[in-house]
């Protein structure tokens, strides 16, 4: 139990090892902990900032969907609309097409008609003439009777 | 194991017996300085292979245990050290974990490392009763003299620096009485308390764990029912083990703080 050289040895082994760990053993360490506590802090108030993002993009999008169905209901009730609208032009034009088409029939089948009544006027008035041509056995001086003749066939 | 040729006194000097080399003030304690600086090299090097790949990602397990240990040290020192010095957390570090690394030695049964020793002496032609193997550093006086004088030194370095060869000799002189006839009175009773401090650093440490190596060699000599007697000394001394490391370290910490501070 004696005081000896020993100490001075462990005296220097001490300042060695201080200095070490001081230099190449410390300051790595501490500092890998020190980052790693930054980036969990970060890591955290980043979460914490994704959660009340979130919560805003939830309530837009509730937002969003009620505005967009608002808007929907419009259109359809627009369309609805327009629809009875179309239909109904649609109705009035169809009608008058017809009443048209109906008229221009009309027309043509009078058109018809009266050439067909002049036609046949023109023809009897023919039969007449020969009619009355075999009944009087002599030919008839057209230019003379003509106006017997058209007093005919204006009666016919 | 006590064997028959050796009486009890044989015994217990030859486990207190530290393997000497060289004459009076020169001679070395080989296996105090071997053991200690084989502890202090498993510590640097365990903990600078965490250092070398350490960054902020995801810990290993072993990267995750010494930054327990880091962090501990970081926690207590920032908590008691309030000024700015890169010094003393590392150094608290490095006394924490050699220390503990030193007496935990403590707990490998007392006679395996001595009697591997004389085993290998023997072979190696030497008496085995004259090979000494001393494993636990801190039951040496030199070790823990050696790291109260360490910290000795850089308390009065900090002292000095910090306050001024003028302040620290007022600091020295001025109190606890503050009237110039008692200056001389002050200085004994401020010098006997500034050296009362490295050397109960020093002295707890080493009383503590050499009556704990002395306990277990104690109960090495009581025959078949040294067993139990082993297990509980041992459990008990699991607690002082490191409450030994970690009041050394704090102490450390606590008077590099005052030699920090003005009074």
């Amino acid at each position: 139990m004696n005081i000896n050289a020993t100490l001075i040895g462990e005296l220097i082994a001490f300042l060695v090892f201080v200095l070490f760990c001081m230099k190449y053993v410390w300051p790595p360490i501490i500092g890998a902990i020190e980052a790693r506590q930054q980036k969990i802090a970060d890591g955290l108030a980043a979460s914490d900032r994704a959660e009340q993002d979130l919560r805003l993009a939830q309530e837009k999008a509730k937002q969003q969907l009620i505005d967009a169905k608002a808007q929907a209901s419009a259109v359809i009730d627009q369309a609805k609309k327009r629809e009875a609208q179309i239909i109904e032009e649609a109705a009035v034009k169809a009608q008058a097409e017809r009443d048209k088409i109906l008229a221009q029939a009309k027309a043509e089948v009078e058109a018809e008609r009266i050439r067909a009544k002049e036609e046949l006027r023109k023809q009897v008035a023919a039969l007449a003439v020969a009619g009355a041509e075999r009944i009087l056995q002599r030919s008839i001086d057209e230019a003379a009777h003509s106006d017997i003749l058209d007093k005919l066939v204006a009666e016919l | 194991m006590a064997s028959g040729e050796l009486t009890s006194k044989d015994y217990i000097t030859h486990h207190l017996t530290n393997w000497s080399v060289g004459e009076g003030f020169w001679t070395v304690h080989v296996d105090t300085l071997g053991w200690s600086i084989f502890m202090g090299l498993i510590f640097l090097f365990s903990f600078r292979a965490v250092a070398k790949t350490a960054n902020a990602g995801v810990p290993t397990k072993w990267q995750c245990a010494v930054e327990m240990v880091v962090e501990f040290i970081e926690n207590t020192v920032k908590s008691t050290f309030h000024g700015k010095n890169p010094l003393i957390a590392p150094l608290a570090l490095t006394i924490f974990v050699w220390v503990l690394l030193m007496n935990l030695l403590d707990l490998v049964p007392v006679d395996f490392i001595p009697w591997t020793a004389q085993q290998i002496g023997a072979a190696m032609g030497y008496d085995p009763h004259h090979v000494y193997m001393k494993a636990v550093p801190t039951t040496d006086l030199n070790m823990t003299i050696a790291l109260a004088l360490g910290v000795f030194i850089l308390m009065i370095y900090y002292s000095i620096k910090m306050k001024g060869i003028g302040g620290f000799i007022k600091e020295l002189t001025t109190q606890p009485f503050n009237t110039p006839w008692l200056y001389w009175f002050n200085f004994i009773l401020e010098v006997v308390a500034l050296l009362a401090k490295p050397l109960s650093l020093a002295l707890r440490l080493f009383g503590n764990l050499y009556a704990g190596e002395l306990i277990f060699i104690l109960i090495a000599m009581t025959g078949l029912y040294q067993l139990p007697m082993h297990f509980v000394w041992a459990v008990f001394h699991l607690l002082v083990i490191p409450l030994q490391a970690f009041i050394f370290t704090i102490l450390t910490v606590v008077y590099l703080s005052m030699a920090h501070e003005h009074h």
